[in-house]
């Protein structure tokens, strides 16, 4: 329609049209950064586990001074926190997905094979520990009571760890496409461990060793005591998930009351706890995108004012030689368009060179090129609401004001 | 001129309350969330020990296994305990300290206290006098008690409260895991921000309850804390020769010269480990000053950094934002410009004029930005962060707010200024 007047008029404002430019690309460009990196955060936090999130406790314990009956006291626990109406198993364990303290090691295919070596979580506990955190198994098998060893006489070397089960990221890592089970692998020791099962997955405590080796972890047929693996997992009916929630610490003390409760959380609670920092800055970045939204729609309110109150004699004229109301509003809000383009245009540029740069300096994954429509929409639109309140006030000036000196 | 530029100034701004009060608002937005950023970024890669950070190092050696081994690579975190230990005997730096972190059960004899686990660390004497640890009562331990593994222990403040409700405590005892151990002094609070010694049990974390020796803690079997690397299997990892490191090792020296020749001290020290048998790999050593050491483990979290920058672009949005509103609003007087020029006004002090409204504006964004930020720390310290607590503005910080927001203003201002000054008088007297 006006395409032509209307470009011819910007060029007489170039200053003030460059500027919402400007303001519009570079909104355009932390925008669409910002909304990427929610959706990464976002995407962080909803990880998967592995375990049966909605029906676990961990509790985490020690006691004072050297106990020379821990492993009697821990069957003891065991047994008293099975007895808890409601529970469904529970087991030992030297740490817990996404917990935080990790113990890791590397697996390799040779005694001395560093070449081959992948770094991977190490998980301790029996038979009964892939029921209790309800974990997948997807080839062989789970432990049996008789591979299980002693965890002071593993680490004295007396003993030797004859098995163990991968998650199927390290077992992809170590073998490819080759089946592992029955393979020899060495982690422990310098006689190998045969590989007898794998499940799907079970996350890491952390991300120390890197965000490309969290699907990499180990289980090994352990023993542990209260003093050693100082972490009990307790699989509950998640209809009674509260109620045994309250009796655990109860039910410890009971059984021998010297000893100090460090940690005592449902899975959930660990989950919200290990990504409270990703969780806050989403919603730091949520803030942010929208106070620059206010902002830039009132820069464009403030400026598609300035025009109307200037162009006041040229409306009014306009309105004289038949111009409706709507064309008015039109040439505006069209107005409003090609600005809004001009920017979000340079804006995708910024946004990807802003996204460059950011995956330079920290660790921000590439900006994939979704998001840049998404962006631009969301300014098209900004742009239009906001240009929509001067442009009706400039459509109701009356073509009257044309026979007026101002 | 300038008293009567301000009234000008001030009129103007009145006229057309909404579009001042959005343009500081927009400056205060901007200001506050940089400010906001700016602080906790200041505060956290502050220096943890001002006057004396360039004296203290932190020194690691390679002792692994020569296989995977690549020239320059950075070698372990942390030190053996054998190598911790002959380095402190032999003595060669001004001071030196080996230490871990470590937690232990406090068992309190008042009635009505349960057992409680607290943070410690297991070190060597001169911790105290190396980091000038600031003592209320008592002192910490001698070197003497250091190799005769005497039962002592140097407590906070606060867990003196804690235990005896009095920080008056020293030659009283305090049972810890099971043994009873001599209080010889109490430290005042004390928390340097980084907790720069240590990093491994958490770089921003509040200081440790009590100092036992670490001959000490070892002959108890105290609980250790942080991260261990072992490069071979061990019964023992925590024993002397074990092939794992966990310790940390700090020196203080004086001034550069020496701390040329500690670090020729270390190259022979591997040298001769090597020659012995002990050592696999050649000379790689470590020393690095606490400024150094803090930036090179990337301590500040990237977080805080990558929230700076949003903060930063968010401030040029702003400014972008009121160069526009400005200039429109200079174009706007387009009129009245044009009369004082008739009148007799140069361009030059048209062009002060608007700058001193520009700075208005920017000096009242910024002191409204200084509520924002103040607001923003409080919400910070709300956080689920380890350094939450220390977000707190200082004076600095708060010169810094009034001048980013008024200079950022004026620069704002300057493009609005020279095109309002470039009006031409003739054209708007004859258009009205």
């Amino acid at each position: 329609m006006h395409f032509i007047p209307i470009l011819s008029t910007l060029r007489r404002h170039r200053t003030a049209a460059v500027l919402i430019v400007l303001e519009i690309a570079l909104t355009c460009a932390i925008v669409c950064n910002a909304i990427f990196l929610i959706g990464d955060r976002l995407h962080r936090m909803d990880q998967p586990s592995g375990v049966a999130e909605n029906e676990l406790l961990r509790i985490g314990l020690t006691g004072i001074g050297t106990k020379a009956d821990a492993g009697s006291l821990t069957a003891q626990d065991l047994a008293a926190l099975r007895a808890i109406p409601g529970v469904k198993s529970a087991a030992t364990i030297d740490m817990v997905p996404f917990g935080g303290s990790s113990w890791n090691s590397s697996i390799s295919l040779g005694p001395e094979d560093a070449a081959s070596s992948v770094n991977a979580g190490m998980y301790m506990g029996g038979p009964d520990l892939i029921d209790t955190l309800g974990l997948q198994l997807v080839a062989g098998r789970g432990f049996t009571a008789d591979e299980m060893v002693d965890f002071d006489a593993a680490q004295a070397q007396k003993v030797h760890i004859p098995s163990i089960i991968l998650t199927r990221g390290a077992a992809r890592r170590l073998f490819q496409d080759k089946n592992p089970i029955g393979q020899p692998v060495y982690v422990w020791g310098k006689q190998p461990q045969i590989v007898v099962g794998v499940i799907d997955q079970i996350a890491r405590p952390n991300e120390v060793n890197g965000p490309e080796l969290f699907d990499c972890a180990m289980l090994l047929p352990v023993r542990l005591t209260y003093t050693n693996a100082g972490n009990y997992v307790v699989r509950v009916d998640p209809a009674r998930l509260d109620e045994v929630n309250g009796e655990v610490e109860q039910t410890l003390d009971n059984v021998d009351p010297s000893r100090i409760i460090l940690e005592h959380e449902t899975f959930h609670q660990i989950r919200r706890e290990h990504f409270k920092g990703d969780r806050a800055m989403a919603y730091l970045l949520v803030g942010v995108c929208l106070a620059l939204l206010v902002i830039t729609a009132l820069g464009v309110v403030g400026l598609a004012s300035f025009w109307v109150q200037q162009r006041t004699r040229q409306i009014g004229i306009r309105r004289a030689l038949g111009a409706t109301k709507r064309d008015i509003v039109h040439y505006f809000q069209m107005e409003n368009f090609i600005l809004a383009t001009l920017g979000i245009v340079l804006g995708m540029a910024l946004a990807y060179g802003v996204n460059l740069w950011l995956m330079g300096k920290y660790h921000v994954p590439r900006l994939p090129a979704e998001f840049l429509p998404i962006g631009a929409s969301l300014l098209w639109l900004l742009g239009q609401v906001a240009v929509l309140g001067p442009a009706l006030r400039a459509a109701a000036i009356p073509p009257a004001i044309a026979t007026r000196s101002v | 001129m300038f008293g009567y530029y301000l009234l000008l100034a001030r009129r103007s701004l009145r006229r057309n309350l909404a579009l001042t009060v959005l343009m500081i608002v927009a400056i205060a937005f901007g200001v506050g969330a940089s400010m906001t950023t700016l602080t906790v970024l200041h505060v956290l890669s502050a220096d943890p020990i001002p006057g004396k950070s360039h004296q203290l190092y932190y020194v690691q050696l390679d002792p692994q296994k020569l296989e995977n081994y690549l020239p320059g690579r950075e070698p372990n975190s942390q030190m053996t305990r054998l190598d911790s230990r002959l380095l402190l005997q032999a003595g060669r730096a001004d001071r030196q300290v080996m230490m871990t972190g470590g937690s232990a059960a406090i068992e309190p004899e008042r009635s009505g206290l349960q057992p409680f686990f607290a943070d410690a660390r297991w070190t060597s004497s001169e911790l105290f006098a190396m980091f000038r640890v600031p003592f209320l009562a008592g002192t910490g331990w001698t070197a003497a008690d250091d190799d005769a593994a005497a039962r002592v222990v140097v407590v906070s403040r606060e867990l003196a409260d804690k235990v005896f409700g009095t920080t008056a405590v020293v030659g009283r005892s305090l049972r810890v895991e099971g043994t009873q151990l001599r209080i010889v002094g109490v430290v005042d609070t004390w928390r340097p921000v980084p907790h720069f010694f240590d990093l491994n049990v958490g770089a921003y974390r509040e200081g440790e309850q009590l100092y036992v020796p670490f001959t000490t803690s070892r002959e108890l079997k105290l609980g250790r804390n942080g991260s261990m690397d072992c490069w071979d299997e061990s019964p023992d990892p925590e024993a002397e020769g074990a092939p794992c490191t966990w310790v940390q090792f700090w020196v203080e020296l004086d001034t550069p010269a020496k701390a040329a020749a500690y670090r020729e001290f270390l190259d022979r020290y591997s040298e001769d480990a090597r020659r012995a048998g002990r050592f696999q790999r050649p000379p790689n050593v470590r020393m690095r000053d606490v400024m150094d050491y803090l930036a090179f483990n990337k301590v500040v979290p990237e977080d805080v950094r990558l929230q700076t920058w949003i903060a930063l672009g968010f401030l040029l949005v702003c400014l972008v934002n009121t160069v526009g509103l400005l200039l429109t609003k200079f174009l706007r007087r387009s009129g009245e410009i044009g009369v004082r020029r008739a009148l007799g006004a140069s361009r030059r002090s048209i062009f002060t004029q608007l700058l001193v409204e520009a700075g208005m504006v920017g000096l009242a964004g910024g002191v409204l930005g200084l509520g924002l930020a103040w607001l923003g720390l409080i919400a910070v310290r709300h956080q689920p962060a380890e350094y939450a607590e220390l977000a707190h503005l200082d004076l600095p910080m708060l010169a810094i707010t009034l001048a980013l927001a008024v200079v950022s203003s004026v620069l704002a201002g300057l493009l609005p200024a020279w095109r309002g000054c470039q009006i031409a008088p003739a054209i708007q007297l004859k258009s009205h």
